[in-house]
């Protein structure tokens, strides 16, 4: 099994997603009254700072199976957008606006890019040139 | 249909038996289960731009229902099952099992709380002056925590191990350490989704 040291991309992403699912909880839980969107812009700043870290710390990494990356991670971006995009659709219909709606839409961003970016590592992670050179997958 | 798969070298070593792993042919994301994803997006989206009471009602209760169960029955019932079959039987129900789980698990998580934020919405529930309001604040963290186990490690370790086993020789290593993953992570949310019920009744309840 591939063995090698590779950044805690997983980590990373899950304590990312836990920033921006907060900002979500913090907004949503005082509806409908105004509330300071400080915090909330502090959470979403510090997760996509962390989905920045990822990609950094991954293209460091010598021989990382981009291929396999992409070759699950644009399916995945897919869904992910899909599904950010019914979310979306819902504060839109909610007549969600200004701030909030900003802050929400950035982190459906965040949200339905470092999803399929997990997916894609995930799967990478495993790559090995020897199995592939036996004949390769049907993704 | 199944594929006969050559074991990767030092299998024996591992303790499996020698001789190929045979696993069906399957696909890792089964086209024919797309359609019904389609038909239940487009519903989710219909109740949603009704706004009506029972439409949003019956896709929120049913797919929480579906949620639910599966989540608990995978945790705590199936996952202690499955880590004690032998590999060639593990591999040829994860084979089964999984391709079908990429489909359900975003499909009634997604119809679940789309549905239910609409349903909260209309009746007012999810509003900071509802008298339960800090059972629902309740719900929302419960929800997240179970997304970012679902999203960051459940879901990747299942494309994952589907892509592995899809390979023409799978790491038996490979497969028990995200089959590990996944089933770990099931019994998590298995035991979070008690805290689920709880919480929703206590909201029906009042």
């Amino acid at each position: 099994m591939n063995e090698r040291r590779l950044p805690p991309v997983t980590q990373i992403g899950m304590a990312s997603l836990a920033l921006i699912v907060a900002g979500g909880i913090y907004l949503s839980s005082h509806l409908p009254n105004h509330v300071p969107l400080g915090p909330a812009v502090a959470l979403l700043v510090a997760s996509a700072l962390l989905l920045i870290a990822n990609f950094i710390a991954l293209a460091r990494v010598q021989g990382f199976a981009w291929n396999r990356f992409f070759a699950v991670a644009k399916w995945s971006l897919l869904a992910y957008v899909f599904t950010a995009g019914m979310i979306e659709y819902a504060f839109l219909r909610d007549h969600v606006s200004g701030g909030t709606l900003l802050v929400l839409t950035l982190s459906l961003v965040v949200y339905a890019v470092h999803v399929p970016t997990l997916m894609g590592f995930t799967v990478a992670r495993y790559y090995d040139p020897e199995q592939e050179a036996i004949g390769g997958i049907g993704v | 249909m199944a594929d006969v798969l050559a074991p990767p070298p030092g299998i024996e070593a591992e303790g499996l038996p020698p001789g190929a792993i045979e696993r069906p042919d399957f696909e890792i994301v089964p086209r024919k289960g797309l359609i019904i994803v389609g038909v239940l997006a487009v519903l989710l989206i219909v109740a949603i731009a009704v706004n009506k009471l029972w439409p949003l009602m019956f896709l929120h209760v049913a797919g929480g229902a579906a949620w639910t169960i599966t989540d608990l029955f995978l945790g705590l019932v199936l996952g202690p099952i499955i880590a004690r079959m032998s590999i060639p039987a593990r591999v040829e129900f994860t084979t089964r099992l999984m391709p079908k789980m990429v489909l359900i698990m975003p499909t009634v998580v997604t119809l679940t709380l789309a549905a239910g934020w609409q349903l909260g919405s209309k009746l007012g529930t999810v509003l900071s002056s509802y008298p339960n309001h800090g059972w629902v604040v309740a719900s929302f963290i419960v929800v997240g925590v179970m997304s970012v186990i679902a999203l960051g490690l459940l879901e990747p370790a299942n494309i994952a191990v589907l892509i592995e086993l899809k390979k023409p020789r799978p790491n038996p290593q490979v497969i028990e350490r995200l089959m590990k993953r996944f089933i770990y992570s099931a019994g998590i949310l298995g035991v979070m989704q008690i805290a689920t019920l709880v919480i929703m009744t206590k909201l029906s309840a009042g």
